[in-house]
């Protein structure tokens, strides 16, 4: 179980640190000069070559590459991503200043995911009429078919210029909240709905719930007694994916809906090449990334016991 | 013995009846069909161009000449849609072919060397999976530029990793068949038995696996090109003209609604394809 242990947490420190050296390779080493990179394109040519200079001394670019390398390394370590090059604020600071919004909309988005995804599964299970369970299963590949940005803009278009029950963009209250949290759980929703699904009908047909038939239950009573409880544990697997879905979807979800957050700061950063910045959100974003991982890693033995009696057996594996 | 290579078969009558069976499936691939059909010779489908307008009929509805009504500067909408596919379509062949090719050739090597080389790799593979693929493709296209092939490069880019790790385990449930220690008592090498036996019956998989991924590239290369990372404005491109309408959503919601419909119509489409794709590959 140690050995169980130091392994997960070795992978998760190793990802972020290739995640951090990626970042650097693709956003300091690779464009031919990141000097350029911190002035607007548009006013690129009038900028004086001493300032230039004077900049890249700043930033450090001047150092061979390694020894920017190691620099940026350590700083990361203790969070230091540098200052952002738009606002001058570190980028911590930038991260931290817009991540409740983010995480508000991302959680409660999540657990309307899950919502809708347990919803579509029993549903799908507990119908006998063929035609239903075929429309209910091909709704998942339709949310993840639909782009973000069109079903954002079509809540807006019914829910807020139409029926005017909600405001089209902001950040005040919970009224806000609720087109923006929809658009971005219908994405999310569809994986751990297919996943749920097929486990749901795997779990239907096995040994244990031919028993319960036997012994007389009824369907529903099979479903919500025995199948739940085997067929959610495996959804756990996918919450890297989730979050991925997340991130993904709050990017194009913020910028429909003008709120602030992760999402849209990242594009920002994009827009106006702030390397500093988009370098601390991808470390960011990969440590959170293997942060989850490595809790659904740790946390599985503990839910399942057969996995717990596999390491307990196998000793170190 | 080889395994059949799980590609779509010959059509045959009893499988050309299957298909009346099944009229989604058929309605798919016609829609699929259509939509190449814009992106080869968009001049069939539209008489009208995608980049001059008639600024006096500016945001004109739907009608029977304008199907999905005209833009901003009076150009028609569904021609833009219609020549749009060409740019689009590209990029994400462009994406596939890239993410495919290079994800096959990387996971080949992992699974079939084994040991120390099969370990980098997929640790290598952890930490592209580990930063979201659109994340991961904006910061591409920041560094490459803006255009529509570095769009093309960033998405192929970001989805590498899931086709490495597909071909993986399917070269790593491959190498243990019978047949391929059969081939190997036979006396054929490590690289006859890799191109003759692994890799055709390792490859099904991906297959089916590419299908999937070009509904997702269409949706990656339309979302980058809404936030603005791809073709710059005058040129059609499906994830610009949603950006394009948004601005004028609230009293035309159509420009922007309309061409929206299109891409998800396709992309629903290339989901129910790659999904009888996958049951074919399995039988």
């Amino acid at each position: 179980m140690p050995r169980y242990i130091a392994l997960k947490l070795g992978r998760a420190v190793f990802v972020v640190w290739a995640a951090f050296t990626v970042a650097f390779v693709l956003l300091f080493v690779l464009p031919a000069d990141p000097v350029d990179l911190l002035f607007d394109p548009a006013e690129l040519n009038s900028v004086p070559p001493e300032v230039k200079e004077q900049m890249a001394a700043n930033y450090g670019f001047n150092e061979p590459v390694i020894v920017q390398y190691l620099d940026r390394l350590g700083h990361a370590l203790i969070l230091d991503f540098g200052n952002s090059v738009q606002s001058g604020q570190p980028v911590l600071r930038a991260v931290v200043d817009v991540l409740p919004s983010t995480l508000v909309l991302a959680a409660a988005a999540l657990v309307l995911a899950v919502l809708i995804a347990f919803g579509v599964a029993l549903a799908a299970t507990s119908t006998r009429r063929v035609w239903l369970r075929n429309l209910i299963e091909a709704l998942p590949s339709g949310a993840v078919s639909v782009p973000v940005f069109l079903s954002g803009i079509l809540m807006l278009q019914v829910f807020s210029f139409r029926l005017g029950w909600f405001p089209s963009f902001g950040d005040g209250g919970f009224r806000s909240l609720v087109l923006p949290l929809i658009t971005l759980a219908i994405p999310v929703s569809g994986p751990i709905a297919q996943l749920l699904v097929r486990n749901f009908t795997t779990e239907l047909h096995s040994g244990y719930v031919t028993t319960s038939w036997a012994k007389g239950s009824t369907r529903a009573g099979i479903v919500i007694r025995d199948v739940f409880r085997n067929a959610s544990l495996p959804a756990l697997t996918i919450a890297g994916i989730t979050f991925g879905n997340l991130i993904a979807g709050s990017v194009i979800t913020e910028t429909v809906f003008a709120r602030k957050g992760i999402g849209r700061l990242t594009q920002t950063a994009i827009n106006t090449l702030d390397v500093p910045l988009v370098a601390g959100i991808v470390v960011l974003v990969a440590a959170t990334f293997a942060l989850i991982n490595l809790i659904v890693d740790l946390i599985y033995p503990v839910l399942d016991p057969r996995l717990r009696a596999t390491l307990a057996a196998g000793g170190s594996r | 013995m080889t395994v059949p290579l799980a590609l779509p078969r010959p059509l045959s009558l009893r499988r050309l009846g299957d298909l009346v069976h099944q009229p989604i499936l058929v309605l798919s691939w016609l829609i699929v069909l259509v939509v190449i059909g814009w992106a080869v010779a968009p001049g069939l489908f539209t008489e009208f161009s995608p980049y001059e307008g008639d600024t006096g009929a500016s945001f004109a509805p739907p009608s029977a000449e304008h199907w999905f009504g005209t833009d901003r500067l009076g150009r028609d909408l569904f021609a833009r849609s219609v020549y749009g596919a060409h740019t689009t379509l590209t990029a994400t062949l462009l994406a596939v072919l890239l993410a495919f090719g290079v994800g096959v050739l990387v996971g080949l090597i992992a699974g079939f060397s084994g040991g120390l080389v099969d370990t980098a790799i997929m640790r290598l593979v952890d930490v592209f999976l580990a930063i979201p693929s659109l994340l991961l493709a904006m910061v591409v296209v920041s560094v490459l530029g803006y255009s529509t092939n570095n769009v093309a490069l960033a998405v192929g880019i970001s989805s590498i990793a899931a086709f490495a790790r597909v071909m993986r385990s399917q070269v790593l449930a491959v190498v243990t068949q019978d047949y391929v220690k059969a081939a190997y008592g036979l006396g054929v090498g490590r690289l006859g038995v890799m191109g003759k036996h692994v890799v055709p019956n390792a490859l099904s998989s991906v297959i089916a696996l590419a299908a999937l991924e070009v509904g997702t590239a269409v949706l990656a290369v339309a979302s980058l090109g809404f936030l603005g990372y791809g073709a710059p404005p005058p040129e059609p491109e499906w994830g610009l003209l949603v950006a394009e309408g948004r601005d004028f959503v609230a009293v035309h919601p159509w420009a922007s609604i309309l061409p929206g419909i299109a891409l998800a119509v396709v992309v629903i489409a290339t989901h129910r394809i790659s999904t009888s794709l996958r049951k074919e590959a399995r039988r």
